[in-house]
């Protein structure tokens, strides 16, 4: 049923859809609208036999999750940015208990600074944790999407995240095509897990596992990750053959058959750039994108296949790993290795800054004449670096960098009282 | 003293009424075959569970290995053997669990340090969920997984009134990783990062966390503390803990012989001399009050306790008069605060 | 398409607005997009809000930077935020005022958009006497449909203000905007 709604409440209303059985969160900006949202479902009993539980840390919420899903409950959380990390050490032990826990990342910047707006830090921070990351462009993908996480998490026994932009999409209001319960339910059967906390077959689960067998269990799990790559496409089409609607799978491209610069990203942002490649196309520049669906498990094989042809590639990430360039980029320079094409590192985006069109352009303008460095950070402001590497150089100091800043433009003053 | 006592053995006997002679007679050292059934251990059945099976891989004399035994035993007869126990890491989760192996005969799982009763918690949510309301949750851990790092995830079930039965094995220390202060540790107490050097040897006095009293705060249904040398103290509080629906907390006394410097053979005695003594209060609360206590008719000096253990050893050395008055002077705050002395006694 | 900016306080309703406008929209069988910047989370801070509407999928997420029409609901942002960039010169100015262009002092900015182009609208007091509450978003939501022929129709205005707010709240909203609609009026520009 078509409906105007807001992303969150959106996909709320999704993984209601899904019967999850216990649900547990806990609030952090911007996914509250998520939390509340099935808070209220729950308390009006429009989403029966589930158990909405309110904890007291991120920490706490993963591991209501990994006690209800091992217990044998569909078991569902949110969270974001500092939240994240916060729960890091369920996160590892989730995946390392092959738990199907859906989660919803409300993608947020990560401080030191603290900063609440968008950026894809926080799910790249759990790259290498084991889950399955999704990453969703519109408010439609997401509800698509995280319908289809619940059965990618319960078939493989990976619990899965399902990445969206913060306030870009949780918080923006757009045209929805919600499916119908029966639909679902079609789509999704009940939760029937292998191994389960039961006093009728009782198992002990999480014993230590030392070197002699450790490694087979890790092996095991990048195994089941390379299954992952079969299985996201083949539930993709399942959930289309029912729905109607091709949102899920590892990659999507967008006129990249004939495509001599390939722009890659993902989440939202996408959105934005096939507008500029309409307006690129227009004026006869072949150009086009791909969209990574899934980060984790990485689609070398897709990007390879989609970059086939490309005489230039572009990533385009709104994450940055410190001392090194972009992650994505990285991810995608490894399943390029045998290609020599130009793979171009762009971070844009971070901590909320908007990607517009019109730098878009100018950037894709570089990109064609091949005049991009390896790594560029799009829309630096160049002065203030400037002044303030000239300070330091000047000057030392230690401390943090963002008051920094705020000295070498006098914004920092003592008053005299 | 002896009475003669008049016992009949049984319809079926050849011979009829029998006179037997016990000596001690009325207390439970006669053997809990010959009490009232409703008045046996758990432990002293042939049906007991045995949940906490032989083979784990605990020290010599392990008081945690007994505790948990008794305590996991007293849950299964209490629940039918419907129960599901959620694990922190530590000595009991270690030696339990060598893969491939296990000792325990319930279902049980172990995910991290520091969230035993959250898995708990969501580990009760499922059950409600599926309409499994006689299968109950016991959640359990050390006292660093407990009081330290699993702090925070335990107050917030107990805020939730969670139906979870929380179960401590408090041997005062972080043990498995090698005898680290924890917030459970005595003062005075010897441990690796409180070493027995310089003017105040020993952990600090002054220090410290009461967590079956942060329980009673959080006012939820049912707090005990309780330990190994009092084997039907143990199973009667655990048995009554299983009776309530919302949040429970069970705090059990369990002498380490490694971590304390004791010999193996001496953790019951530990555990005893410590409640003689006034250094481990047995208490029942209900909804933040106090409903009962230990009684003793007269308490014993600390220093009978603590020469048992090396741990303590530094505080006999000359010097260290002041502090050991200070472990006294903490036995008869806690007997007086608690009521400990049976009425009409005097310390 | 149809960007429409919104400059607003915290708390009076910008964000609301602007996802009103979409459902609105929406009801009008259009692709419609609202999404809200956000700057420090408190009362009285100021606040910009955005949508955008179409007759095809909205895959753009850029901010509006060049609105085809701007509704200013705190006149006391002229001089703190600058509410006019990238307004073309045949965008709607929708101002919620009962002052004049000279005593608001954007006379200037003002003269550079075409005639009949801006537009004031008591939109607070309305509110006030209608609902209860200085909260002016749905009289300047209807001061659009009035003012920008063609976009939305006022009864589609009315029918996403009933949806977003149930009960008598509702009806008192579409009072004002009504009230809105009716009251609010192109100014003469000095060009």
């Amino acid at each position: 049923m078509l409906k105007q709604m807001e992303g969150s409440v959106a996909v709320a209303e999704a993984v209601a859809l899904a019967r999850p059985e216990v649900i547990c969160a806990y609030p952090i900006t911007p996914q509250t609208h998520i939390v509340e949202g099935l808070g209220e479902l729950v308390k009006a009993g429009k989403l029966q036999n589930c158990e909405y539980i309110n904890v007291e840390s991120e920490f706490a919420a993963l591991s209501v999750g990994i006690g209800s899903s091992s217990a044998g409950a569909r078991t569902y959380t949110a969270t974001a940015s500092q939240g994240i990390l916060y729960m890091a050490e369920a996160v590892y032990n989730a995946s390392g208990m092959g738990l199907p826990i859906v989660m919803t990342v409300g993608n947020r910047a990560i401080g030191a600074p603290i900063n609440i707006w968008n950026d894809q830090t926080d799910s790249m921070s759990m790259r290498d944790a084991g889950w399955i990351q999704l990453f969703c462009e519109t408010n439609q993908e997401a509800v698509d999407v995280h319908i289809q996480a619940f059965k990618i998490a319960e078939t493989l026994n990976v619990p899965v995240m399902v990445c969206m932009d913060g306030f870009i999409l949780t918080h923006a209001y757009e045209r929805i095509d919600m499916p119908e319960q029966a639909q679902v339910d079609q789509f999704l059967p009940p939760f029937n897990p292998r191994q389960v906390l039961d006093p009728a077959h009782p198992v002990s689960m999480g014993a230590m596992v030392g070197p002699e067998a450790f490694t087979e269990v890790r092996y095991l799990a990048h195994h089941r990750q390379l299954q992952a790559l079969e299985v996201i496409p083949k539930i993709a089409a399942e959930y289309n053959a029912i729905v109607g609607r091709d949102n899920g799978g590892l990659i999507s491209t967008y006129q990249t058959e004939d495509a001599e610069t390939l722009i890659i990203s993902l989440g939202s942002v996408i959105g934005t750039i096939k507008d500029v490649i309409d307006d690129r196309r227009a004026g006869g520049e072949k150009i086009g994108c791909v969209a990574i669906r899934s980060f984790r498990p990485f689609p070398i094989a897709a990007i390879r296949e989609a970059c086939s042809k490309a005489k230039r590639v572009v990533v385009l990430e709104k994450c940055f790993a410190v001392g090194l360039g972009g992650m994505v980029a990285s991810n995608v320079r490894m399943a390029l290795a045998t290609q020599p094409l130009p793979v171009y590192n762009v971070i844009a985006g971070l901590g909320g800054r908007p990607i517009t069109q019109k730098s878009l352009h100018k950037l894709f303008d570089q990109a064609a004449a091949d005049s991009l460095e390896g790594l560029h950070f799009l829309d630096l402001n160049h002065e203030i670096i400037e002044r303030e590497l000239e300070r330091e150089r000047l000057e030392g100091c230690s401390g943090a960098v963002a008051e920094n800043i705020l000295r070498g433009i006098g914004a920092v003053a003592a008053s005299k009282v | 003293m002896t009475q003669l006592i008049d016992k009949k053995i049984g319809a079926d006997s050849a011979s009829g009424n029998q006179q037997v002679k016990f000596y001690q007679t009325g207390t439970y050292t006669v053997g809990n075959r010959l009490l009232d059934e409703n008045q046996r251990t758990v432990q002293a059945s042939l049906d007991r569970s045995n949940a906490l099976d032989s083979g784990h891989r605990a020290c010599q004399g392990c008081g945690e290995a007994i505790g948990a035994r008794y305590a996991i035993d007293a849950v299964m007869r209490a629940t039918g053997n419907q129960m599901i126990a959620c694990n922190a890491t530590g000595c009991l989760e270690v030696f339990t669990t060598p893969y491939p192996e296990t000792a325990w005969q319930m279902p049980w799982i172990h995910s991290l340090f520091g969230n035993a009763a959250a898995v708990a918690t969501g580990v009760a949510a499922a059950m409600k969920v599926k309409g499994k309301k006689a299968v109950r949750v016991i959640a359990q851990g050390g006292d660093g997984g407990t009081t330290d790092i699993g702090f925070g995830c335990l107050s917030g079930m107990f805020d939730r009134n969670d139906d979870v039965l929380y179960i401590c094995y408090n041997n005062q220390a972080y043990m498995n990783t090698g005898v680290q202060r924890s917030s459970a540790t005595p003062p005075g107490a010897r441990t690796a990062t409180t070493m027995p050097v310089g003017p105040e040897p020993g952990n600090v006095f002054g220090q410290g966390k009461n967590v079956p009293l942060i329980a009673m705060a959080h006012g939820i249904d049912y707090v005990a503390t309780a330990s190994v040398h009092d084997l039907h103290d143990l199973e009667r509080k655990v048995t009554k803990a299983m009776t309530f629906r919302g949040s429970r907390y069970i705090e059990i006394f369990v002498p380490c012989p490694l971590g304390w410097g004791s010999k193996p053979c001496d953790t019951i005695k530990l555990a005893r001399m410590a409640a003689e003594c006034g250094l481990w209060p047995m208490l029942e609360a209900e909804y933040g009050e106090l409903t009962a206590s230990y009684k003793m008719r007269k308490p014993a000096p600390v220093t009978g306790y603590l020469k048992l253990q090396r741990r303590f050893a530094h505080l006999f050395k000359p010097g260290q008069e002041e502090r050991l008055a200070g472990m006294q002077a903490l036995a008869d705050k806690n007997i007086a605060k608690f009521q400990l002395l049976e009425k009409g006694e005097q310390a | 398409m149809f960007q429409v900016r919104i400059h607003g306080r915290g708390g009076q309703g910008a964000v609301s607005g602007a996802e009103m406008l979409s459902v609105a929209a929406f009801l009008e069988d259009k692709h419609a997009q609202a999404f809200p910047s956000f700057g420090s989370e408190r009362m009285g801070a100021p606040v910009v809000a955005f949508c955008r509407i179409d007759n095809k999928e909205i895959r753009s997420r850029e901010p509006v930077l060049e609105p085809d029409a701007l509704l200013v609901q705190d006149p006391s942002l002229f001089n703190s935020v600058d509410v006019f960039a990238g307004l073309k010169r045949d965008g709607y100015l929708i101002i919620n005022t009962t002052k004049t262009l000279e005593q608001l002092g954007i006379e200037e900015a003002a003269s550079k958009l075409a005639p009949g182009r801006v537009w004031t609208v008591p939109a607070t007091e309305l509110a006030i006497q209608h609902v209860g509450r200085p909260s002016p978003n749905a009289g300047m939501i209807a001061a659009l449909a009035r003012a920008c022929d063609g976009v939305l129709a006022l009864d589609s205005v009315i029918a996403a203000i009933r949806k977003k707010f149930p009960g008598k709240v509702g009806e008192a909203n579409v009072a004002a905007a009504q009230a809105a609609f009716d009251s609010a009026k192109a100014t003469q520009s000095s060009q």
